[in-house]
């Protein structure tokens, strides 16, 4: 994590995945493990996630959190932690790949 | 992850305290290490260090690959005088991502038409620490010319380990300061971390200056925690 602004508990991805297993909720935190060339979140960045679908946070610009919540969906099922890579590359990086032309590698997890 | 862990991560961050969290990406086991526990081994180096860049990073050691993700409080910056300066150094810091925060206990001067959407106190600094504490990753900023206003601040700091501590002043008045730190109970060793006078030497001559001056000197301290002796200093005004 970058050592920048002050600690927004309403908007901080790990305090809001603390809030939902308090709430009985099942949870899975996505956190940006390395990135290389230009990366929009830096390494340290949280996507959490609940068994609802609901969503904090971000691992990039937006580009791959929907790859990352069904994935999560998965690995909160079947509580085995995943690494999962994301790159520009092909005709499908539209959907699923980085605009910016970096490369991200994210650590996906089950709370708990 | 552990969620006992997590509450543990987020306890330590609400409590402004340099903590990482160490993943073990082989086999997903984690544990919360908080500044200054000991950690042995490859691992222990490799946490220290994360510790004093900020760096979150994928490492080997010990022979397996962990994910520390370095948390650090955000650093905050504590300014001692609602003077010109403090004027155009609340903005500026502001920019450069720290939270600011005045105290001055002249009203006239600590008025919220001097510093728009700035955290103010028109009180003395000694009982704005007593609820606020300083620590380690808070830059104190003393700029009155008082010592009635700056000396109570300047020790705080001193005793709670402020990463940075600058007190503006000629050096015949720093010369004095040093007098009454001494007389204080502060040693030699613990007086020479003030930066005095403050700011980097950049030849600043005007109050918006001397604020860059100071800036600079604060990211230069906040960077290089715990590797001054691998930067030696450049540029430091005296």
């Amino acid at each position: 994590m970058e050592q920048t602004t002050a600690l927004d508990e309403e908007r901080d991805p790990l305090m809001i995945a603390e809030k939902w297993i308090a709430e009985g909720k099942d949870v899975a935190i996505a956190t940006v493990v390395e990135t290389w060339g230009s990366a929009p979140r830096p390494v340290g960045s949280h996507l959490v996630i609940n068994a609802d679908g609901d969503f904090q946070g971000s691992v990039s610009g937006g580009c791959v959190e929907g790859a990352v919540v069904a994935e999560a969906v998965d690995i909160i099922e079947t509580g085995k932690p995943k690494m999962l890579e994301f790159g520009v590359a092909d005709e499908t990086a539209w959907r699923v790949g980085l605009s910016c032309g970096g490369r991200i590698k994210v650590y996906v997890e089950r709370l708990g | 992850m552990d969620p006992l862990h997590l509450k543990k991560l987020n306890a330590a961050r609400r409590q402004r305290h340099a903590v990482v969290l160490v993943t073990n990406v082989d086999d997903g086991r984690d544990r919360i290490v908080l500044e200054g526990d000991p950690v042995a081994g490859e691992l222990g180096e490799a946490i220290g260090r994360a510790f004093r860049s900020g760096r979150s990073a994928l490492v080997e050691a010990d022979g397996q690959a962990w994910f520390l993700n370095v948390h650090l409080p955000p650093a905050r910056i504590v300014v001692i005088g609602a003077v010109h300066i403090s004027q155009a150094l609340a903005p500026m810091a502001r920019i450069a991502g720290f939270d600011v925060e005045i105290i001055d206990p002249r009203t006239a001067f600590a008025s919220p038409e001097r510093f728009p959407d700035t955290a103010l106190h028109a009180d003395w600094p000694q009982n704005v620490i007593e609820d606020h504490p300083l620590d380690a990753y808070t830059a104190l900023v003393a700029v009155t010319h008082d010592p009635k206003i700056d000396d109570p601040a300047l020790a705080a700091a001193l005793a709670s380990g402020c990463f940075y501590i600058g007190a503006l002043g000629s050096r015949k008045t720093h010369a004095k300061r040093v007098e009454r730190l001494r007389e204080a109970g502060f040693t030699g060793a613990q007086i020479d971390t003030i930066k005095a006078p403050i700011g980097l030497d950049i030849g600043a001559a005007s109050p918006a200056e001397i604020a860059v001056s100071v800036l600079a000197q604060i990211i230069r301290a906040l960077r290089t925690r715990g590797l001054e002796e691998a930067r030696p200093a450049k540029g430091e005004a005296a």
